[in-house]
């Protein structure tokens, strides 16, 4: 099982995945961008980013994933969007009151640049779930390598 | 009674989470009754916030859509944020299962209760 | 809306299929096959944002649950019901079921006409607060961003305790334990 698990599946997945796993995070960085212009948000964009990264770690084993994306750096990025989303809450602070949208009349209703504070709300609370997700993930296939190299 | 049979479909689907959750050994079942009973709330606070004919509550620029037109967006942002929250519950499920088959080698709740004794 | 019945007997039948049958592989993917029809039930019920949530989602849940079961002693030991579970589990279900039949009588709104005594200020105005055209976005992160507050808090909760759960155990500690008996 610890072998299979480092070596991942076989070479046609291997090549499905290195052709598709890179529109798959596109995808989800499209999603999280036009939160709020179009269905999705920064909820289902950071699930699919994780999900191109569960995706890499599923098909070519732990050791490639976690060049790109170790355990810590996990912990690092979910504290960072829960930070950046409690920092603009605070920054409201200044104009108004907890959570007001500072940046309201910025652009054209519409454009992508617009509704002040939500597309930055959106890119911390995709990373908070995307790498919480990400993190659990990690977490539940270590252990079962852990247990099947104790047997 | 027509108007109330998507909200009674609904409910039997949460019957069955529920009956699962009461009545099964494995653990990975009574995890499957706790994600059925959740789909089923979800899936009512959505069907009350339907309105006949509605649209979707997203504006357009190259079209007009009145708000009056719209369904209820309230109860969507709920369950959008309901909807991740279950997903961390259901790992942290998983996880307490993982555990407690390395711990005592088997999914049955009812043999765990022997070997505890 | 002859399909979201439809749909809806669809999602019974798996979910019925997901709880009786003895092949765990099966049961967890009878569970996606529930959670991918309520996507589309979603869709029909005209909540975009929360079908493209749920479908993702739904991913990741049938993914986590098969990399939990697999491996392991799955299908071939027989895990049955309880037998006193299971007279208890259908008469408390059918308490459950009369009583909210009868609430459902009384105080909720018909299928198709929505209550929005509270909730028509938000489209009405949610171009002119927020300026963003998703009404649903400017809900969750303008109008009641503490609900989104709390939920990051919640999902953090959810991954300290997948990681304290899941932290390999320490042999230092069990002998501290031995010890101290």
């Amino acid at each position: 099982m610890s072998k299979e698990h480092d070596h991942g599946m076989t070479i046609i997945v291997k090549t499905v995945t290195r052709l598709t796993v890179g529109l798959i995070f596109l995808y989800g960085i499209y999603i999280i961008l036009h939160g709020h212009l179009t269905p999705g948000g920064g909820f289902a964009g950071g699930v699919i980013v994780a999900l191109s990264f569960i995706n890499l770690d599923l098909a070519f084993g732990g050791k490639v994933s976690a060049k790109i994306f170790s355990r810590g750096s996990t912990s690092v990025i979910e504290a960072f969007g829960g930070i950046m989303f409690l920092a603009l809450a605070l920054l409201g602070l200044r104009w108004g009151g907890f959570f007001d949208n500072f940046l309201h009349p910025d652009g054209e209703p519409g454009m992508l640049i617009s509704a002040g504070i939500i597309p930055l709300e959106n890119i911390a609370i995709s990373l908070k779930v995307g790498a919480g997700l990400f993190a659990i993930f990690l977490t539940l296939i270590t252990l079962q390598k852990f247990e099947s190299e104790k047997k | 009674m027509d108007a109330y049979l998507p909200y009674i479909l609904c409910l039997v689907l949460f019957c069955i989470g529920i009956y699962a959750v009461i009545s099964k050994r494995n653990i990975i079942k009574i995890i499957i009754g706790v994600i059925i009973a959740e789909y089923a709330v979800n899936l009512f606070l959505i069907l009350v916030a339907y309105r006949a004919g509605g649209r979707s509550p997203i504006f357009s620029s190259t079209q007009e859509i009145l708000p009056e037109a719209m369904v209820d967006p309230l109860p969507h942002a709920l369950v959008l944020t309901s909807i991740v929250i279950g997903l961390a519950t259901t790992a942290f499920l998983i996880a307490l299962a993982v555990r407690l088959y390395g711990k005592y080698g088997t999914f049955d709740i009812s043999r765990m209760r022997e070997l505890r004794g | 809306m002859i399909e979201l019945y439809v749909l809806l007997g669809l999602m019974i039948a798996g979910s019925l299929i997901a709880i009786e049958v003895k092949n765990l592989l099966s049961a967890v993917i009878a569970v996606g096959v529930v959670g991918l029809g309520l996507s589309i039930v979603f869709l029909l019920l005209k909540a975009p944002d929360v079908a493209l949530t749920q479908i993702v989602v739904e991913i990741v849940a049938v993914i986590l649950l098969i990399r939990a079961t697999l491996n392991r002693d799955i299908a071939m030991k027989y895990c049955g019901r309880r037998p006193f579970g299971a007279i208890m589990g259908i008469l408390f279900t059918g308490f459950v079921f009369v009583i909210a039949l009868i609430t459902f009588k009384d105080g909720l709104n018909l299928f198709g006409a929505p209550l929005m005594t509270v909730s028509q200020f938000y489209p009405q105005n949610a171009i002119e607060g927020t300026g963003a055209m998703n009404v649903v976005s400017a809900i969750i992160l303008d109008y009641r961003a503490y609900d989104t507050l709390g939920e990051a808090t919640v999902l953090f909760t959810a991954v300290v305790g997948v990681l304290t759960v899941m932290r390999s155990p320490g042999k230092k500690k069990e002998e501290d334990l031995q010890d101290s008996k």
